[in-house]
């Protein structure tokens, strides 16, 4: 149970965590997907590559779809992308690398798809058992004709057929096909493994450091921008509301004596600070059409990335720098 | 039971989060549901299609009927569309999107139960075994012996193992192998276009009218607080005016003298709480003292809702109940979250500030 919380916990620390969170769940589902789906090769000769094909490739783009729709960066990036410029310039480093990072993340359960398949091997049995040779499992057909012997081979994959009396014919079969299809999905682990090695060592010869954590830093700003000011319509949606209602039941009263149910005095020692508290916290937006001018502006006019207030800023940055070092 | 409580806790700590927990109950229920069910077959060619098309398509609907009867803005999306205008112009959009984010949560339970059945195959099958084309499974010289009638009962017998009696004129296995593979196809096809519309919305929606989705998202959050904080101040008010109510019976039976005692001792000893107390139920019954006036306030909620815009308040006494900041509640109380900050601090406040925040 600990353990369990303390993953929780790392994994929700930051927003780039929850992404790789969120992608290697999708990666386990797609493996609990592939075991508990039934495959049923139709064994027939004109549809058995079809259907074979259609599940070793069409689910990877279902999990692809997936993989971008449930990452929360994929908003960002399409909001920073399509924005009007406004006092903000745009810097198109940022969206590629966001791009980039999104398209790695969402490529993953896909690739454990196929590679589960091609280890698995059903089903390239399914598809390719008509294209083996006969007589390369040493089995005798000669008296066979081309159409009997393709018909024959189609329904390898299928045990229950009682075609197969003499099983040793059928597993031999299955066993060459399984052969090749576990050594195509070893060499394309391999080789995106290779892939991977090979760029984490060389891309730094070829990147400028600097400005690669920059565009890092930019990133998750604007993620965290977004977040807050996500918060932030939240809490005054609250307030908004609350003073609402309350005005409301305020401008019911008959009686105008009972506006004022305490004496002034005592209600503005024990409240200004509250009133103060509660003007700032509603930035003095209390019309309809303020809020709305406001989140127009903040959609067609991003502010600018003020650099004069940037004590603060550069020391953020500082901190960022030493612990990527 | 931990691993229980601490997956309750952590779906009721936001109203968005909760309801996606039931999105994802209600889908497991449903693929549970088709496990549990006992699918079979009538093998009888006049009610075949009837059930199984009836056992692909009927409990989607219950399904979506049911989720929107779990969800709770339902309601308030009706009483957004029914108001009278009032004072506050209705927005179409508001309407509009709430209705689209309710359908959408719903739908994903028939979704899982339509992919399920088409995964399985056995509804395809038991539906479609009589449309087979004989000749392709069956042994074409007894075939011809039979009449169309007996082919067709034949054919439907396919789906039932147990009753199916002539292996000899037709492969059973490799006939329903057949329609169980289209049914996957189609299951498969079935999931890529929803995901693929669901990608579409979702993804490509900011390339058009971003900043009007802020205002309608920000708009309809909106009416779903107000309406919370209403009834919140509602009830709050219900319970001050029962404690005045009842307050005031018994000190009009005690009678005059006894009263008056009450009152000198109290005077000297805690005078003071007892102002307190006094001037924080006036406040909390913030001028409403009567059932007319309560029913008045109630009418005219509804049919003439106040509009978006806050008077400005005034330094020298307006009323500034309910705006308490963190759940303090020290020195002057009252207002109409006086009791549930007192209860709960801090949960109030976290469960709106993540409201937002969907992963």
């Amino acid at each position: 149970m600990d353990r369990l919380k303390l993953v929780l916990q790392y994994f929700q620390s930051n927003s780039e965590s929850i992404s790789n969170g969120i992608c290697i769940v999708l990666a386990l589902i797609s493996v609990k997907l592939y075991t508990s789906f039934d495959f049923n090769c139709p064994c027939i000769p004109q549809y058995n590559k079809l259907y074979a094909l259609g599940v070793m490739f069409v689910p990877p783009l279902i999990f692809f779809f997936l993989g971008i729709l449930v990452n929360r960066h994929t908003g960002v990036m399409m909001e920073e992308w399509l924005r009007p410029i406004g006092k903000r310039s745009k810097n198109p480093a940022i969206v590629k690398y966001m791009f980039s990072a999104m398209m790695q993340r969402a490529l993953l359960a896909p690739m454990v798809w196929i590679l589960v398949t091609l280890l698995d091997g059903k089903i390239f049995i399914c598809a390719f058992s008509m294209s083996v040779d006969p007589n390369l499992v040493h089995y005798n057909i000669l008296t066979w004709t081309q159409t009997q012997t393709l018909v024959l081979m189609a329904k390898v994959p299928c045990k229950e057929d009682m075609i197969f009396r003499n099983s040793t014919f059928r597993k031999a079969v299955s066993r060459y096909v399984r052969c090749y299809s576990q050594a195509i999905g070893w060499s394309i682990l391999l080789f995106f493994i290779l892939l991977g090695a090979l760029g984490r060592l060389i891309k730094p010869c070829f990147d400028d450091h600097a400005t690669n954590l920059q565009t890092r830093y930019w990133s998750n700003y604007l993620d965290i921008e977004q977040k807050l000011f996500d918060e932030t319509c939240v809490l005054h949606c609250r307030d908004f509301a609350r003073k609402c209602v309350v005005q409301f039941f305020e401008g019911m009263r008959e009686d105008t004596v009972l506006r004022l149910p305490l004496s002034p005095e005592v209600r503005y020692r024990g409240e200004e600070d509250m009133v103060d508290q509660e003007e700032e916290r509603l930035h003095g937006i209390t019309k309809q059409e303020q809020m709305d001018q406001l989140l127009q502006t903040w959609f067609q006019c991003k502010p600018e990335l003020d650099k004069s207030c940037s004590s603060e800023y550069l020391n953020m940055l500082g901190f960022r720098l030493a612990s990527f070092a | 039971m931990d691993k229980f409580r601490m997956m309750f806790q952590f779906l009721q700590s936001n109203q968005e989060s909760f309801m996606n927990g039931i999105c994802g109950i209600m889908a497991l229920a449903s693929a549970q549901l088709y496990s549990a069910f006992e699918f079979s077959c009538p093998c009888i060619p006049e009610y075949n299609y009837a059930y199984g098309i009836g056992l692909l398509v009927i409990p989607p609907i219950w399904f979506f009927l049911l989720g929107f009867v779990l969800n709770n803005n339902v309601s308030m999306l009706a009483e957004e569309w029914k108001r009278p205008t009032g004072k506050r112009v209705k927005d179409p959009t508001i309407l509009r999107y709430m209705f689209v984010s309710i359908t959408q949560r719903s739908l994903i339970a028939p979704m899982v139960w339509i992919s399920v059945t088409l995964m399985d195959g056995k509804s395809f099958l038991c539906a479609f075994s009589v449309n087979l084309d004989i000749r392709q499974f069956g042994n074409s010289t007894l075939i011809e012996g039979m009449t169309e009638v007996e082919i067709v009962k034949l054919l439907a017998k396919i789906p039932c193992k147990n009753i199916f009696d002539q292996p000899e004129v037709i492969s059973r296995e490799a006939a329903s192998r057949y329609i169980k593979c289209i049914s996957q196809a189609f299951g498969w096809v079935f999931l890529l276009m929803m995901t693929f519309a669901a990608f579409m919305i979702r993804a490509i929606r900011p390339c058009f009218t971003q900043a009007a989705f802020l205002k309608t998202k920000y708009w309809s959050h909106y009416v779903e607080i107000e309406r919370k904080l209403f009834d919140e101040t509602c009830k709050e008010h219900a319970k001050t005016f029962a404690k005045v109510c009842i307050q005031q019976y018994f000190e009009s039976i005690r009678g005059d003298m006894s009263s008056f005692h009450k009152h000198r001792s109290s005077k000297d000893d805690s005078d003071h709480d007892d102002d307190d107390d006094k001037k924080s139920d006036e406040d909390k019954l913030l001028g409403i003292r009567d059932q007319d006036d309560m029913n008045k306030v109630l009418w005219n909620w509804h049919t003439c809702k106040p509009p978006l815009a806050l008077r400005k308040e005034q330094p020298d006494g307006e009323s500034h109940e309910g705006l308490i900041p963190n759940g303090d509640v020290h020195g002057v109380s009252g207002g109409p979250n006086g009791y549930a900050n007192g209860h709960a601090p801090d949960l109030p406040k976290r469960e709106w500030a993540v409201y937002y925040s969907k992963v």
